[in-house]
């Protein structure tokens, strides 16, 4: 088995198939956790899979370039920013409300 | 040519009124009643000295006996449709305007003078001389209409006028039930003359390029248009236009004129439109003397004359027009005998009398046109003999306050400038010499004999016994005899303001038939019909004696003659006391079938399947709002996921279509 795994070299659809499976399991998670700080991960997940499909198109695709590497690290640029925001606004809602469940904040409804 | 002062300035005779109807109405009224009274009677009074004036200069110019020529003497530019079709209003002044000009003026404002007196003390005294001078200005500006559209608009001021002054005593039931009806039948009847107007307009456009031409225009005024009379009376319009056929034997011409005397049998009240004219008795009573005796009824009659030409070309219409006359003197004169108000008797007599002058106009022709003269003639003298009997019903009525001549009786001695002025009116409407009705009724039954309308020669004749009877009968029963009434006994004589407009109408019924009505109106060349025709002024005479006779059997004495006679009639003196149960067939007719089989299963249909269709779409829209809005839930994930579905299967539904 490690032998059989060493030999074989990852190629571009086995890249592909991971960042997707990240993608789905990040939509999963947004769509289903109820709590604000799980959707801000699951985020996150959604973000890292976007930002590695440029890193392996850039290495199977364009080996001389470097703008997929350069578009991933403004990815990664800003999802810290906003992760930084979204935390300082849940710990704001934490203060207020005493809780983050998201299926409570339907105050934009009215 | 130069015209005389007042014919160049004949516009100041409607203007007179329209100008007095603002002032009294937005300045005087408010501030002081009396002088409303005396500002609107004083202007009436100027408009008819310059009528007077008119006619004479009128009559210096044309010498009577010779041709007279209608003159415009004043018009401006008014509706502008296009090139070639414009509405000018004017002044018309030819024989026939004159004399309605004076007869207008002259009974106006003697019921203007009257009306100061009769009305004194009633609230709404300055509304009503208001109403009066509309009423004169409208009415003036029919007279003088030049073209179809300007008599038109009036036309329908006067009717406006009429409602107004029927409806008066807007706090009486009745009185607002009967301006209804006279508003709606006389509406009812402008359509058919709308119509009219417009098939005249029509094709009075459409043949102008060829006809128009062949017409000289006058010096000075404006180009002649399609709508003036003068070209709508023309003998080549004529001659032209009958010759398109339209349907069921008639010519367009035929069609085009019975629609317009539509018009003017609803405003003269001919059979079967005339029901409104004996409930308009619920206005004031000069008004009665005023617009529903003397000047507005006779519209319909002065319309007719006014486009003879145009009947006489179509014999159709101009039979339709003596027969229809005829046979409503006829029924209105068998309805006035059994009446007991006083001035529904009188209405009934208005209407008897319409319908002599109507078949007077039937029966004459462009050749021969004595009826034509006769009936202007009696249109002339009727609203003198009316008007006063009117007048002096309304000071019986103002003395003993009932319109039920079985509750007034001797006032004879009581009243008697009053009595004696209805008498004289009596024996005028009766025909007897020497007072004006003997001359004009003899000219309108000569006119139908030499026309070889021999029945309706003999209608008229038997209507000349008919009128003197039931006059006479509320002459009896009003004057003669002993009180039968509480109010009767305490009866006294109108005041000077009152018996003044009576004691001059009293002198213009007894001599107005003296005056040479056919040198001065005449169509075309002179008609020689001067003195009396003895072969129908005895006969009438004679029908006339009788009724009187007769009146006097039943009547002049308490007795119970009249009453054997009622009951010996039995179910036919009924039917005639019911007029004919004519209202009656009329509410059948309009509440049983028009409005219960088209008017309810209309007013269902808009009901439910028009206003259901507009509140069907609009209960769709509101209910598929507010079901869609439940989808707003305010939770980001439920919204997550319709994106995230929707763009499933979105991405499907591309890949389908491209692969």
């Amino acid at each position: 088995m490690t032998t059989f795994l060493a030999a074989q070299t990852p190629g571009l659809t086995h890249w592909i198939v991971l960042s997707g499976v990240l993608f789905a399991i990040g939509v999963y998670g947004l769509l289903t956790r109820r709590n604000a700080i799980g959707v801000l991960m699951s985020i996150e997940l959604m973000l890292n899979s976007a930002a590695l499909n440029f890193v392996v198109f850039n290495h199977f695709r364009a080996p001389a370039g470097v703008d997929g590497q350069i578009m991933a690290i403004f990815v990664i640029a800003v999802a810290a920013a906003e992760a930084v925001i979204a935390m300082a606004i849940f710990v704001a809602i934490y203060r207020r409300r005493g809780t983050l469940d998201v299926t409570s904040m339907d105050a934009l409804k009215d | 040519m130069e015209h005389g002062f007042v014919i160049a300035h004949a516009w100041l005779i409607p203007a007179l009124p329209l100008v007095s109807f603002a002032l009294v109405g937005l300045f005087i009224r408010p501030l002081s009643a009396r002088w409303a009274g005396i500002v609107a009677t004083s202007s009436i009074g100027l408009a008819a000295a310059l009528a007077y004036t008119l006619a004479w200069e009128y009559w210096t110019l044309f010498p009577a006996g010779q041709h007279a020529e209608s003159l415009v003497p004043w018009s401006m530019e008014w509706l502008r449709y296009k090139e070639g079709l414009v509405v000018n209003i004017g002044v018309l002044v030819d024989p026939i305007s004159i004399v309605l000009m004076v007869v207008v003026t002259t009974v106006s404002g003697l019921v203007h003078l009257y009306s100061i007196g009769y009305m004194h003390g009633e609230t709404g005294y300055g509304r009503y001389f208001t109403y009066l001078n509309l009423f004169t200005f409208s009415m003036l500006g029919l007279v003088v209409a030049p073209n179809i559209v300007q008599m038109y608009v009036c036309w329908e001021l006067v009717g406006v006028s009429s409602f107004l002054l029927i409806g008066f005593y807007y706090d009486r039931p009745s009185a607002v039930a009967a301006s209804k009806k006279a508003f709606i039948v006389t509406r009812f009847a402008d359509l058919g003359f709308m119509v009219g107007v417009l098939v005249l307009g029509y094709w009075g456009y459409g043949l102008f390029e060829t006809v128009a031409p062949a017409l000289a225009t006058e010096p000075g005024a404006l180009p002649l248009q399609p709508f003036d009379f003068r070209y709508l009376n023309s003998p080549e319009f004529l001659a032209a236009f009958g010759s398109i056929p339209a349907f069921f034997g008639l010519s367009l011409l035929s069609v085009a004129m019975l629609l317009v005397y539509t018009g003017a049998a609803g405003k003269s009240a001919m059979f079967p439109l005339h029901i409104w004219l004996p409930d308009a008795m619920e206005g004031p009573t000069p008004v009665s003397a005023l617009i529903h005796a003397a000047t507005m009824v006779v519209a319909g009659v002065y319309l007719t004359a006014r486009l003879f030409p145009a009947f006489a070309a179509s014999e159709d219409a101009l039979l339709a027009v003596a027969y229809i006359g005829g046979f409503t003197s006829l029924f209105a004169a068998v309805i006035a005998l059994t009446q007991d108000d006083i001035k529904r008797v009188l209405a009934f007599s208005t209407l008897s009398q319409l319908g002599y002058m109507m078949m007077a106009l039937g029966v004459s022709q462009m050749a021969e046109s004595l009826g034509y003269t006769a009936s202007m003639f009696h249109l002339f003298t009727h609203a003198f003999f009316k008007a006063l009997l009117f007048l002096g019903a309304g000071a019986v009525i103002h003395a003993v306050h009932t319109n039920d001549i079985w509750q007034m009786g001797g006032l004879a001695r009581k009243m008697p400038i009053t009595h004696l002025t209805f008498l004289v009116a009596t024996l005028a409407i009766s025909g007897i010499w020497p007072f004006a009705g003997f001359f004009s009724k003899d000219e309108i039954l000569a006119a139908a004999l030499h026309g070889h309308f021999t029945v309706l020669f003999y209608v008229a004749l038997f209507v000349a016994g008919l009128t003197a009877f039931y006059m006479f009968r509320i002459y009896f029963v009003t004057f003669w005899g002993a009180h039968r009434a509480h109010g009767a006994e305490h009866a006294h004589e109108a005041p000077l303001v009152m018996t003044l407009p009576l004691m001059i109408l009293g002198v213009l019924s007894a001599v107005a038939g003296f005056v040479p009505f056919g040198q001065y109106v005449h169509m075309g060349e002179h008609v020689e019909h001067g003195g009396i025709d003895f072969a129908v002024a005895l006969p009438a005479t004679l029908a006339a004696l009788a009724g009187i006779g007769l009146s006097a059997f039943f009547y002049a004495t308490a007795s119970e003659r009249a009453a054997k006679a009622a009951r010996f009639f039995g179910r036919a003196y009924r039917v005639v006391k019911q007029k004919f149960y004519v209202d009656e067939l009329y509410l059948f007719v309009t509440k049983q079938i028009i409005f219960h089989l088209i008017a309810r299963p209309i007013a269902w249909f808009d009901r439910h399947v028009v206003d259901g269709g507009v509140n069907l779409s609009g209960w769709s829209i509101r209910t598929l709002g507010s079901e869609s809005s439940r989808l707003q839930t305010g939770q980001v994930q439920t919204y997550g996921l319709w994106f995230a579905g929707g763009s499933v299967v979105l991405l499907f539904l591309i890949w389908a279509v491209h692969v």
